[in-house]
């Protein structure tokens, strides 16, 4: 029993760090059906300069912490909307110069965070009860768990507000479905783009703070790992649904969990199978919208 | 917003040209819109009816002069054309499914006063379905939601694009009866099949064929003339069409 809670809640854990980084991911795609490549480098940025400001500021505390993912989403958000102003904009409805442009962008930044910070992962303190375990039903739960599980809620419950609550929202999940059709109500729908990177970098940006809690250290290719999982969760999920891609990061996370525990360490071949299900089965993912 | 001048066509066209995917479909079509009442695009299915519709907003690739009360907006994005004052109803409808009607009127609501009052009184059904999603309504009631996001704001011109496609005949005539109220406060445009609503609705065609404007009058002169009416449109008569 102990075994099962401990797994759940880990993979609950990791199911949210997936869902920071999909979440963005999910709605670029969605209104813009633009495959984002660039997203794991917004993470890793946001989570170097994150780590930067607040271990100067107050190392391995909350203040610092928090510091950390303030900076980490302001940097995220940053550096998503540049990117989508100055690069993405000149090519929408361009597919392929799209995956290019953003696969580039991910290599040459891998190579430029190397090149700043090092090859080698750095390490990070965290303030103390992060490091600690809680006991749940006979199960001891690394506490930085919870912090993840808990911030993820609050962003996908903050995202589902904002376009529940907002004319933004409101334009954007219209966009979503036709963007077009936006446009001909007369709706500058390219605000809505920039306004979408810069929610989905500001997600990923505190997903890379958190990340290295999680980890436990900060590596130029943060980013690149996360995002691989974050794709597989959002074509799982149903491309440009966030309910799916939230749904889909928890049974990714939790089938790795398991399957990693279960099955000798095959998690990540779990998820490239349940992938492939999904794809042969039902090719829009579980909540996507039917071509 | 200031109205054309006496006589000055709403919306003038000269020398269109439309492309989908590097096809030319719309081929140097000119023709004018007058400043009141209703003018039909007519052809056949295929001859560049909509994407003539679609290069006019912007929607397609276009090039050429499209003026609007003498303004040119062949340059402007589409949204910017909207704001101008010419609303859009697209074939199929086009509604948001995933959105209620209410989210889909609220949606299209560009002016500080949008005319919600004369919405409800032309579709009654929608207040009673307000909260509910767009797509779970019947064809007919799309439709009806399709027209009030163009009514909703106040406009200088309505581009109504195939209104009664695949609607039952009751139905034709709510939509036919809420064109003829809204012709009331803007000119249309309207690219229509069914010849019934044609020669209920408008004082003016337009026909194309292959991409070109092959015919411009009145719509009475070109109905009545059944030869022009099999050889433009390639029905025989009015109750075939519709």
């Amino acid at each position: 029993m102990d075994t099962l809670v401990l797994l759940l809640i880990t993979g609950l854990g990791l199911g949210a760090l997936y869902f920071l980084v999909a979440s963005g991911l999910s709605l670029i795609y969605g209104l813009m059906g633009v495959l984002n490549f660039a997203h794991g480098a917004f993470l890793t940025i946001a989570a170097f300069l994150g780590w930067e400001a607040g271990r100067r500021i107050s190392d391995g505390t909350w203040t610092g912490l928090a510091i950390s993912a303030l900076v980490g989403i302001l940097v995220g958000a940053t550096v998503a909307v540049l990117t989508e102003v100055l690069i993405i904009r000149r090519l929408y409805e361009r597919h392929i110069e799209q995956a290019l442009v953003t696969v580039g962008i991910s290599l040459a930044a891998v190579a430029l965070f190397e090149g700043i910070w090092g090859t080698d992962p750095i390490y990070t303190d965290r303030p103390a009860w992060l490091t600690q375990t809680t006991e749940i039903l006979g199960a001891r739960i690394p506490n930085d768990r919870f912090l993840l599980i808990a911030c993820a809620v609050l962003v996908l419950g903050g995202i589902v507000l904002f376009l529940r609550r907002t004319r933004y929202g409101l334009i954007i999940r219209a966009g979503v479905e036709n963007r077009h059709m936006v446009t001909a109500l007369g709706i500058d729908v390219r605000r809505s783009f920039t306004l979408v990177f810069a929610i989905g970098g500001a997600a990923a940006g505190l997903g890379g703070v958190l990340a290295s809690v999680y980890y436990g250290y900060v590596s130029a290719h943060l980013g690149s790992v996360l995002l691989i999982f974050a794709f597989i969760v959002t074509v799982i999920g149903g491309l440009g649904s966030l309910t799916g891609a939230a749904i889909a990061s928890v049974l990714v996370a939790v089938l790795q969990q398991f399957a990693n525990f279960y099955l000798g360490g095959t998690g990540d071949l779990v998820v490239v199978v349940l992938l492939a299900a999904v794809l042969l089965i039902r090719p829009r993912g579980l909540m996507g919208k039917a071509a | 917003m200031s109205g054309p001048v006496a006589d000055e066509p709403i919306l003038s066209v000269r020398n269109l040209y439309g492309r989908i995917a590097g096809q030319q479909v719309v081929e140097d079509v000119s023709f004018d819109v007058p400043a009141t009442g209703v003018t039909a695009l007519l052809g056949r299915n295929g001859v560049g009816k909509t994407s003539t519709i679609k290069s006019i907003l912007g929607l397609i690739d276009r090039s050429g002069e499209v003026r609007l009360a003498g303004e040119r907006i062949d340059r402007a994005p589409t949204h910017r054309i909207v704001q101008r004052g010419v609303a859009y109803v697209p074939e199929d409808r086009e509604v948001f499914g995933s959105l209620t009607v209410a989210e889909n009127l609220r949606l299209a609501e560009r002016d500080r006063s949008p005319r919600r009052e004369l919405v409800a009184s032309l579709f009654p059904d929608l207040e009673a379905r307000r909260e509910q999603r767009a797509g779970t309504l019947s064809g007919g009631q799309q439709q009806m939601v399709s027209l009030a996001r163009a009514l909703v704001n106040e406009n200088r011109l309505l581009l109504v694009d195939e209104p009664t496609k695949g609607l039952a005949p009751r139905i034709v005539d709510e939509v036919a009866d809420a064109l003829a109220e809204a012709a009331r406060t803007a000119p249309i445009l309207l690219v229509e099949q069914n010849l019934l609503v044609v020669r209920r609705l408008a004082e003016r065609v337009v026909v194309l064929s292959s991409g070109r404007v092959v015919f411009t009058g009145s719509a009475e002169e070109l109905l009545d003339d059944h030869d022009r009416v099999q050889r433009f449109l390639g029905v025989h008569d009015e109750r075939e069409a519709a």
